[in-house]
């Protein structure tokens, strides 16, 4: 059985950490509002989330027809289609196509659905050397530690943490922390891979299924070196990444990179529509949940998301906790409602991760009720019976008791009323917590319904 | 059942009940005058650099004289005297200080130039290269992203790339870093005449 | 107009001057108010908690509390948020639906259904930095959030303008939730709390002497957070300051 992940206790240990959370949330912070500068000088803006939203509810509501359109365009552009029902077979199908081709080195930009498949120790520990690219992805996979976050990986370190890691791994000189240094030594310790490798790897931001390409962002142009250097590129494709047509394309990418990191576009936007002269390409759909998430009458529209990451650098909750703390592939507000539909009982408290504030959903590109679908897995979690025992219990007599005016008086009003009634009676044992960091609030001599009997009595009586 | 008759039926019977697809305007209202320096406004704030080329003196010698300590050029535009060319093998661009291309044209919105396997010859050339130059003509822009999905390069390109500045990176404490596994600059060359 | 009170279980409790001044000012401004004398809560820290069947009692109990009146008003932005729009542990017949339907918040009863500007018996003379509860700012659409591209507008910004003396400061990041949260704030305690002092840092380096809410719970939370920090800041919900009850 799968543990528990808690977040409240990763959060803590976060917190105590002052330059690290504070460097944190404003960091995060920052890109939010590079973000907002993005957003508010494009006059459409609003517009072009609608439409983003539109076109992907519509994508998913003919998916079967656009992913047969997709594989029938890219098995005609040249392309090798397969299709992986969960992460096992995805795994055994990227594992086939290098071993026929004798591949023991992989190149790969940052893919997070390889993250959801746990592949790079799948082929590990078949002889398949995996070398992440990306420089956030690629610290975080020599500190042996998933990304915190869907765009910047590393975001929570600082570069003492970075240097430390290099000088294990890579050679650098632990002592110098200065970023440029360390990423040039990246630089210098990866571009031998890419030479070396027999395949590269990419995921896919989107699939068009009018031209059956993929396309890929990133600002460091790893995905081209990895596709494009050695003779043999694979793509891992979620089925949700369909779009319908390459003009469509012009709205997800206009708003893309502007959400994610508040810059106009990513550095390098690529389209891989078909394999290069004397190369070969597969492209690999991926269901692993999704399709069961389709038929989920509240919670198929988190099946939008494009993994811009805006709903993470806005959340109060996320800059202050760490994507770890989230403990699964996806964090943040987005992880609260992915994570449940893969496993409810290891990530009921992540719908609890959240002040259900609606920043979020503001954010969000493609207009997922990202808060509103928070507060509907809490009713999951509580109707599965996951909620905990004191918890559950407490709510069920607070509930009791708001129901019966006479009770609610008696312990409003009682002779032990003070910190000993509410809210009290209403949140588990709740001083105990809130005293921790915070002052406790005095209850009033006398509560309205009191001062109100007492001084509007004739009115209270008509 | 295959796994992929197996999804296609799974998705069949859960996918929700039809939606609309929207048409996607073109929001081109604002891009109606001169878009060059809209475009290199964009490519500046995205580390690139925007250069006029000086029509009385040959290409070539105009490029060399941008970098003048580099050893390795390799052009992947016909007629550059003096460069090499670039051939099939990747792992060869790997030595090349200075990659020469043109683009089939450049995106104002963004000051993203469109390169594919056509403009490139070898794709990895834009990549393995320490820098990258990239000539275009100043009339072979569009306005915005919309626009740029409409032009008829895409048809013909196995691969095509929105290229946009320079390999970029800030995933250590966001301090941003020219270079992280691409080029370190990215320069674009105006011709002067189409 | 014939107006219900809806006084929350906490301001009952811990802030009966706010219930005070909402009814004066509503009193003031010539509603008739009543105040329903079994009203116990809304049934939110069930609902938010995911307990639907443990909120149908106090949402049926509220229900019936309130069904008569035309209006109901509370001083609490959460709360009205939570009968708008979460009130759904009951069968929605009629009763149901005309409660939601009817219930306001102060801020925005004051502005949309009476539409009042100016408050000449009130008078505040202090730097005052206003805290956008997310509940009013985003879910009642109080003012424009701003993550959206959209013209700005505040209605608790335009009553508190009608003031006289007032001087607002803006903190760096108005729109920040403060974490409170509802049980959020016992059961995410450590994020909760700092939250609470990045909220209340925030508005003493802006400048204010005060920090004032439509939401008095989460004046409850940054008021504990400021009072274990030491920061000289006090908390005051928008009807006293436009009744005039503290100056």
């Amino acid at each position: 059985m799968s543990r528990r992940v808690d977040h409240v206790k990763a959060a803590r240990t976060f917190i105590q950490d002052e330059p690290h959370i504070k460097f944190h949330d404003q960091r995060l912070w920052g890109l939010r509002q590079l973000r907002d500068g993005q957003a508010h000088g494009i006059a459409e803006w609003e517009q072009l989330r609608e439409l983003a939203s539109q076109i992907k509810e519509h994508t998913l509501s003919h998916l079967g027809d656009y992913l047969e359109q997709f594989e029938r365009n890219a098995t005609a552009n040249g392309v090798i289609v397969h299709w992986a029902a969960d992460a096992a077979e995805h795994n055994r199908i990227v594992h086939e196509i290098l071993s026929a081709q004798a591949v023991t080195l992989l190149v790969k930009s940052k893919s997070m659905l390889t993250e959801e498949c746990e592949m790079r120790p799948y082929l590990e520990a078949r002889g398949i050397a995996v070398v992440e690219t990306d420089l956030g992805e690629r610290i975080q996979q020599l500190d042996h530690e998933m990304p915190s976050h869907i765009v910047v990986p590393a975001v929570h370190k600082l570069r003492g943490d970075v240097a430390q890691v290099f000088a294990e791994n890579i050679g650098t000189d632990p002592t110098n922390d200065d970023p440029a240094y360390l990423a040039e030594g990246m630089r210098q310790d990866t571009r031998p891979y890419f030479l070396k490798a027999g395949a590269g790897m990419t995921g896919c931001n989107f699939a068009v299924a009018e031209t059956g390409s993929v396309v890929v962002c990133t600002n460091e142009g790893n995905a081209d070196l990895s596709a494009n250097v050695p003779p043999l590129h694979i793509a891992s494709i979620g089925i949700e990444k369909l779009i319908p047509r390459q003009s469509d394309l012009g709205v997800f990418i206009r708003m893309l990179s502007r959400s994610a990191l508040g810059s106009p576009i990513t550095q390098y936007t690529s389209h891989f529509r078909a394999p290069k002269a004397g190369g070969a390409m597969h492209f690999i759909l991926v269901d692993n949940g999704r399709s069961a998430r389709l038929a989920m009458d509240d919670f198929w529209y988190s099946l939008k998301c494009i993994r811009c990451g805006a709903c993470m650098n806005t959340c109060p909750v996320y800059r202050r906790s760490g994507g770890l703390s989230y403990g699964g592939v996806y964090a943040g507000p987005i992880g609260a409602i992915i994570n449940p539909t893969f496993d409810l009982k290891k990530y009921s408290a992540l719908p609890f991760a959240s002040t259900l504030n609606g920043s979020c959903s503001n954010v969000c590109p493609v207009k997922i009720n990202i808060h509103e679908q928070i507060y509907k897995w809490r009713q999951i979690v509580a109707e599965q019976g996951e909620l905990g025992f004191i918890k559950k219990e407490s709510m069920k007599l607070a509930g009791k008791v708001l129901a019966d005016p006479k009770r609610y008086r008696a312990f409003s009003e009682g002779s032990n009323r003070a910190i000993d009634t509410l809210p009290r009676a209403l949140l588990y044992n709740p001083f105990n917590a809130w005293g921790k960091q915070r002052e406790l609030p005095t209850p009033a001599a006398q509560t309205f319904h009191q001062w109100y009997a007492a001084q509007r009595k004739e009115q209270a009586d008509e | 059942m295959s796994s992929r008759d197996a999804i296609l039926a799974a998705v069949r019977a859960r996918q929700p009940a039809a939606r609309a697809l929207p048409e996607v305007p073109l929001f081109d209202a604002e891009y109606a005058g001169d878009l060059v320096p809209r475009f290199a406004m964009a490519l500046e704030k995205m580390g690139g650099r925007w250069l006029d080329a000086d029509a009385s003196v040959p290409l070539a010698t105009q490029i060399r004289l941008l970098y003048p300590s580099a050893q390795r050029f390799c052009s992947a535009v016909a007629g550059m005297d003096g460069f090499a060319s670039p051939g099939a093998d990747a792992a060869a661009l790997a030595n090349v200080d200075v990659g020469i291309v043109q683009a089939a044209f450049g995106v104002a919105e963004t000051g993203s130039l469109f390169l594919s396997e056509h403009e490139y010859g070898n794709n990895a050339l834009g990549y393995l290269a320490q820098h990258l130059l990239v000539l275009l003509h100043p009339t072979q822009l569009v306005g915005n992203l919309h626009q740029a999905y409409q032009r008829p390069e895409w048809r013909s390109a196995r691969y095509a790339a929105l290229v946009t500045g320079p390999s970029a990176t800030a995933d250590i404490e966001g301090v941003l870093i020219r270079g992280a596994q691409g080029v370190r600059s990215l320069t674009v060359l105006a011709l002067a005449n189409p | 107009m014939k107006v219900a009170l809806f006084v929350p279980c906490f301001i009952d409790t811990f802030f009966p001057e706010v219930a005070i001044a909402t009814l004066e000012l509503l009193e003031r401004v010539g509603c008739e108010v009543v105040y329903p004398p079994d009203q116990t809560c809304c049934g939110q820290p069930l609902g938010n908690s995911g307990c639907q069947q443990d909120a149908a009692g106090a949402e049926a109990l509220f229900v019936r509390n309130f069904a008569a009146y035309d209006y109901i008003v509370a001083p609490s932005g959460s709360c009205v948020h939570h009968v708008r729009d979460h009130l759904t542990a009951i069968p929605q017949d009629a009763a149901a639906k005309h409660v939601r339907a009817q219930t306001f918040e102060l801020v925005e009863f004051l502005h949309d259904v009476l539409q009042i500007r100016d408050f000449p018996w009130a008078r505040f003379e202090h730097k005052v930095g206003w805290h956008n509860s997310c509940g009013t700012l985003r879910q009642l659409h109080h003012a424009q959030p701003s993550e959206i591209n959209a013209p700005f507008f505040s209605k608790p910004l335009t009553l508190l303008a009608g003031v006289p003396g007032i001087e607002l400061v803006s903190p760096k990041r108005p729109d920040e939730c403060c974490g409170f949260g509802g049980t959020f704030c016992v059961t995410e305690e450590p994020v909760s709390a700092r939250m609470g002092y990045d909220k209340v840092r925030d508005h003493q380096q802006a400048g204010a002497d005060f920090i004032a809410s439509a939401d008095m719970s989460c004046l409850m939370h940054q008021k504990g957070c400021a009072e274990r920090l030491g920061l000289p800041l006090r908390f005051v919900h928008i009807a006293q300051i436009l009744n005039g009850s503290v100056r």
